[in-house]
């Protein structure tokens, strides 16, 4: 069967040329960056290529303000727990985050909240962007970092970072921005959003798995989290990824490229599924911002049905998408994307991602909107909810 | 977003999902169970016709995740044809068995279904004004805590 891969925002397949890129630090030029010999000058050199194709990426003014991690989750690590060390015994311990951050920046707070950490939840809207009204009235003297993703990567909401930018400036507070969702998928610029650290991610813009770089502007004074070699400048120890980071270069330098093209790709073809879904399925509510969102990115709530069977049914058809529901019976923990957004728990199960990739085509989606109303169905016509419903409408109460 | 659920169902399970038994509702039911709650994410309800103390016919209706459908389809299809005591030594474990095993996370699903199972049997005896033997396990429910805000402020 084809299978017709719906699930961007969770990781990409990694670009042909991406890899004809990175194959050739596997073979011949194997060499480790510190070493002076000419295989070590050959590796040297591809990283500081890559490091430009990123920096060029983000609109940084100097490649020496990235450097590579391991990905999103340490390039999240590195930011806060960086800040939070370097600023500690000094100026104070408060941090303020969106209550809809991945887990990548949730839990590394929690951890340092466990630690004496202070932490604000900001709230967000039904859409899920923040309050800048809410987030000047959080800000205390002892605050250090704001840290506010810049997409949502389950509804895909953009946040008015460059608001919070001006906000955090005016302050003196260092901002740092996820921007694993967003980085390569729309325009973005750390000086017109006024982040002093950013995170991005590989394998989320067609590169590969395991590499990242956290942007850290000039200037910025934040601790490293690995000790060890001289490498990355001395704030990230370790013999370096090259063929990752060299991925992670030529991943950044097509998304710039592409980029335009992409959107408009992405766009319409969500807006089609979007039209056709609403069109064709009843009980079903968008989640996220429907005009500030992600180009690629859909979140629906598909009322009485549960998310994981949905999954599972669409992929028996050969769809794969993901859901943010899990039943709280058993201690699953579900999407606090969701609660946050107020969505009540009963909708927030039924609740499915669909997030588009540059490869996808209006075939594809023509398929989805061809099965999708069939397994909806076939799950309502199991569903007590869905019968009291349809007992109630033909009662005439609703 | 969740992933545990993913890889570790049995063919079983696979099966009883995309072709479940016993969908539906019994007009003129005998007894009915109704168990779980929406915002948990379950809900079952099962109906049985038992005839001169043997259950002829029984139908579910579920919302769920895949393994409360299969373990729905299931019990309803182990039921079938059982007297009302034999149905009562119905065991969340022995549907769970019938299936092929469940992942651990999902062990709850088949509680799910027993306490539907017994629940409709309960429902039996007290239509008919006799005393029930029944023993519903332990609602889980209790722990069922979404949106339990951890807001302080
Ligand atoms: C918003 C966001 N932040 C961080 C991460 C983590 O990135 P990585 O998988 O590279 O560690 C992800 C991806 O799962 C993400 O979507
Ligand atoms: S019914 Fe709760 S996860 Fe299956």
């Amino acid at each position: 069967m084809k299978r017709i891969y719906l699930d961007h925002n969770a990781t990409t397949p990694v670009h042909p040329e991406v890899k004809a890129a990175m194959l050739p630090y596997y073979e011949d030029l194997f060499g480790n960056a510190s070493s002076v010999h000419s295989y070590g000058r050959e590796a040297r050199e591809a990283i500081d290529v890559a490091r430009e194709q990123v920096a060029e990426l983000i609109g940084a003014s100097s490649p020496t303000e990235i450097i590579f991690t391991s990905g999103g989750t340490e390039s999240d690590n590195h930011a806060i727990k960086g800040t939070a060390l370097s600023k500690a015994d000094k100026k104070g311990n408060h941090i303020i985050i969106s209550p809809i951050e991945h887990h990548a920046v949730e839990n590394t707070c929690e951890y340092l909240e466990k630690r004496g950490f202070e932490v604000t939840h900001l709230q967000v809207d039904k859409y899920g962007i923040i309050d800048l009204q809410n987030l000047e009235d959080a800000i205390k003297d002892t605050t250090i970092l704001i840290s506010v993703m810049h997409a949502n990567n389950e509804v895909g909401t953009i946040q008015p970072l460059a608001e919070v930018g001006k906000i955090a400036k005016e302050r003196g507070i260092l901002l740092h921005t996820d921007a694993v969702q967003s980085v390569g998928k729309i325009p973005l610029n750390v000086d017109e959003l006024g982040v002093d650290l950013l995170s991005l991610s590989a394998h989320k813009i067609y590169g590969p798995k395991g590499i990242g770089a956290l942007y850290i502007r000039k200037g910025t004074r934040i601790d490293s989290l690995l000790h060890g070699g001289h490498h990355e400048r001395n704030r990230r120890a370790g013999t370096e990824n090259v063929p990752g980071i060299v991925g992670l270069g030529k991943a950044s330098e097509i998304a710039k490229k592409e980029m335009e093209a992409n959107r408009e790709h992405l766009w319409s073809l969500t807006e089609k599924l979007r039209a056709g879904i609403q069109e064709e399925i009843e009980f079903v509510r968008q989640n996220g911002h429907p005009e500030q969102r992600l180009p690629n990115t859909l979140n629906f709530s598909f009322e009485f049905v549960e998310g994981e069977a949905l999954i599972l049914s669409l992929d028996m058809q050969g769809i794969c998408v993901s859901t943010g529901s899990a039943c709280t019976s058993g201690s699953l923990e579900p999407s606090h994307v969701l609660a946050a957004i107020g969505l009540p728990p009963e909708i927030a199960h039924g609740s499915v991602r669909i997030s588009l990739g540059r490869d996808n085509t209006e075939e594809e989606i023509n398929y989805v909107l061809e099965t999708l109303p069939s397994v909806v169905n076939r799950l309502r016509a199991m569903s007590p909810l869905y019968a009291d419903r349809m007992k109630k409408r033909k009662e005439g109460k609703l | 977003m969740k992933s545990e659920f993913q890889s570790q169902y049995s063919t079983k399970v696979m099966e009883h999902f995309m072709n479940p038994q016993n969908v539906g509702q019994i007009e003129d039911p005998s007894g009915v169970g109704d168990v779980g709650n929406p915002t948990c994410g379950d809900i079952m309800r099962l109906f049985i016709k038992v005839e001169d103390g043997v259950i002829t016919d029984a139908k579910f209706m579920t919302f769920g995740c895949g393994a409360a459908i299969a373990t729905s389809s299931m019990v309803t299809e182990m039921v079938k044809g059982k007297t009302v005591e034999e149905a009562l030594e119905i065991s969340n474990r022995t549907v769970t068995e019938a299936l092929g095993g469940l992942p651990k996370v999902k062990m709850h699903c088949s509680v799910l279904s027993e306490q539907a199972l017994k629940s409709a049997i309960n429902d039996y005896y007290e239509r008919q004004d006799k005393p029930s033997p029944v023993n519903i396990p332990e609602d889980e429910h209790e722990q069922c805590d979404l949106y339990d805000s951890d807001e302080e402020e």
